[in-house]
């Protein structure tokens, strides 16, 4: 219930856990000690994972934030690390030395600093909190498979929520300007229309773009938005009357609907797990003037469509 | 990663082999295999499949990979792009970057 809420984006900045060490069953000075950050899904994930065992869970202080997103800022890094061993007195409560760090928090931890400043060493686990009972089965060693990401469609229906929360500000922003602006031109009733099909360029892009995302063409996300925009405005043409529109607002909205549709699209390069940043800012270089383009080109039509 | 390539020959990573000690550390962050054991040092089997998370050249002891590493959405991109030129309302925050 509550992993469904921040899912919608509902309280997720406040959904954490205090950091510190926690005992999952009845754990002794040789136990495992396992990592996680204080982001609520994430220790719920990695306690239910190791429901039924002993084992010593220290949960770092990463102000409720997720393990790679963390890593990727600083907070689950060589510094927390070191301070929550440190305060926690760790040393003292295990005999052995050794940290089980999940894999996705590497990118902030190096692994010799902790080992230099704490004595522990790391050893980097599985990427998902699932695979947990399996590597201390394994004799504390990861597989092959546990190592690797997925992203299966499953993976990736459940970021779509809070991928639609976080842009519901700008929607309404821009679809009451979209909404004006045509009533304005085209009077009420008929200015639905356009205020509808901005919000489904932006649904394709931001929903069923990512769903698709291995059937669309090419590997640029850009070019997979602006497919699926271009199918959702051929759709829209075909459903809506696009027989009845001018030509102007037809070729209007050729221009702009794939446009939105791509923007929202290559955002989803943030989160994926396979794409990287010069990759993303290579396609930003083309991608975003184009759209620029694409969308003014689309307003000039409307607008010279009145007079013409 | 099996089913998903992104582009090819845009990856900043870069492994210095001769600086390598062949700790494999790097094999053991990577979560794209992008490295190979080869001998007692590392090599780039896979370089392409890089995603620039920058576990590698954190987890280095030796200093020997070197990757530009950071946010990778278009949206965190543009904030960092306009905050490095200060433009205002770009202060950062968010859950991402």
């Amino acid at each position: 219930m509550g992993a469904c809420k921040v899912r919608w984006g509902i309280n997720r900045m406040n959904y954490l856990v205090p950091a510190g060490l926690y005992a999952v069953g009845e754990p002794t000075a040789e136990s495992p000690v396992v990592v996680t950050a204080n982001y609520k899904m994430s220790y719920d994930l990695v306690r239910s994972a190791l429901a039924g065992r002993d084992v010593w869970l220290l949960v770092l202080e990463t102000f409720g934030i997720n393990v790679w997103c963390a890593a990727g800022k600083g907070t689950f890094g060589t510094e927390e690390v070191v301070n929550r061993v440190t305060r926690s007195g760790l040393a003292a409560v295990v005999s052995h030395r050794r940290l089980i760090l999940p894999l996705l928090g590497a990118p902030g931890v190096a692994a010799h600093e902790v080992q230099r400043r704490t004595g522990f060493t790391v050893a980097y686990g599985c990427a998902r909190a699932g695979d947990l009972p399996a590597y201390l089965d394994n004799g504390q060693s990861s597989t092959e498979a546990m190592r690797r990401l997925r992203f299966n469609w499953y993976d990736r229906l459940v970021l779509i929520p809070v991928e639609i929360m976080l842009v519901v500000k700008s929607l309404t922003l821009i679809g009451a300007a979209v909404y004006l602006a045509a009533a304005l031109m085209v009077g009420d009733a008929a200015a639905l229309t356009p205020l509808l099909a901005y919000l489904g360029a932006v649904f394709t892009g931001i929903a069923l773009a990512p769903l698709l995302l291995p059937l669309l063409p090419t590997r640029s996300f850009a070019v997979k938005g602006a497919v699926a925009g271009l199918a959702y405005c051929a759709l829209l043409y075909g459903l809506a009357g696009g027989a009845h529109w001018s030509w102007t607002a037809t070729l209007a909205a050729f221009l702009a609907l794939p446009a939105i549709s791509s923007f929202y699209m290559l955002n989803f390069t943030g989160c994926t797990t396979y794409t990287s940043r010069s990759g993303v800012k290579k396609e930003m270089r083309v991608a975003i003037p184009a759209m620029g383009v694409a969308v003014l080109a689309a307003m000039v039509l409307i607008v010279a469509g009145r007079f013409l | 990663m099996r089913g998903f390539r992104y582009l090819a020959g845009v990856t900043t990573l870069e492994l210095a082999g001769e600086l390598c000690i062949g700790c494999g550390r790097c094999l053991e962050v990577c979560p794209h295999a992008v490295f190979a054991r080869d001998g007692k040092r590392v090599r780039l089997a896979d370089r392409d499949a890089c995603m620039e998370c920058g576990a590698c050249a954190v987890n280095c002891p030796v200093g020997a990979l070197r990757v530009d590493a950071g946010v990778g959405c278009a949206t965190g991109l543009i904030n960092e792009w306009c905050r490095e030129r200060k433009i205002p309302g770009f202060g950062g925050g968010g859950s991402c970057g």
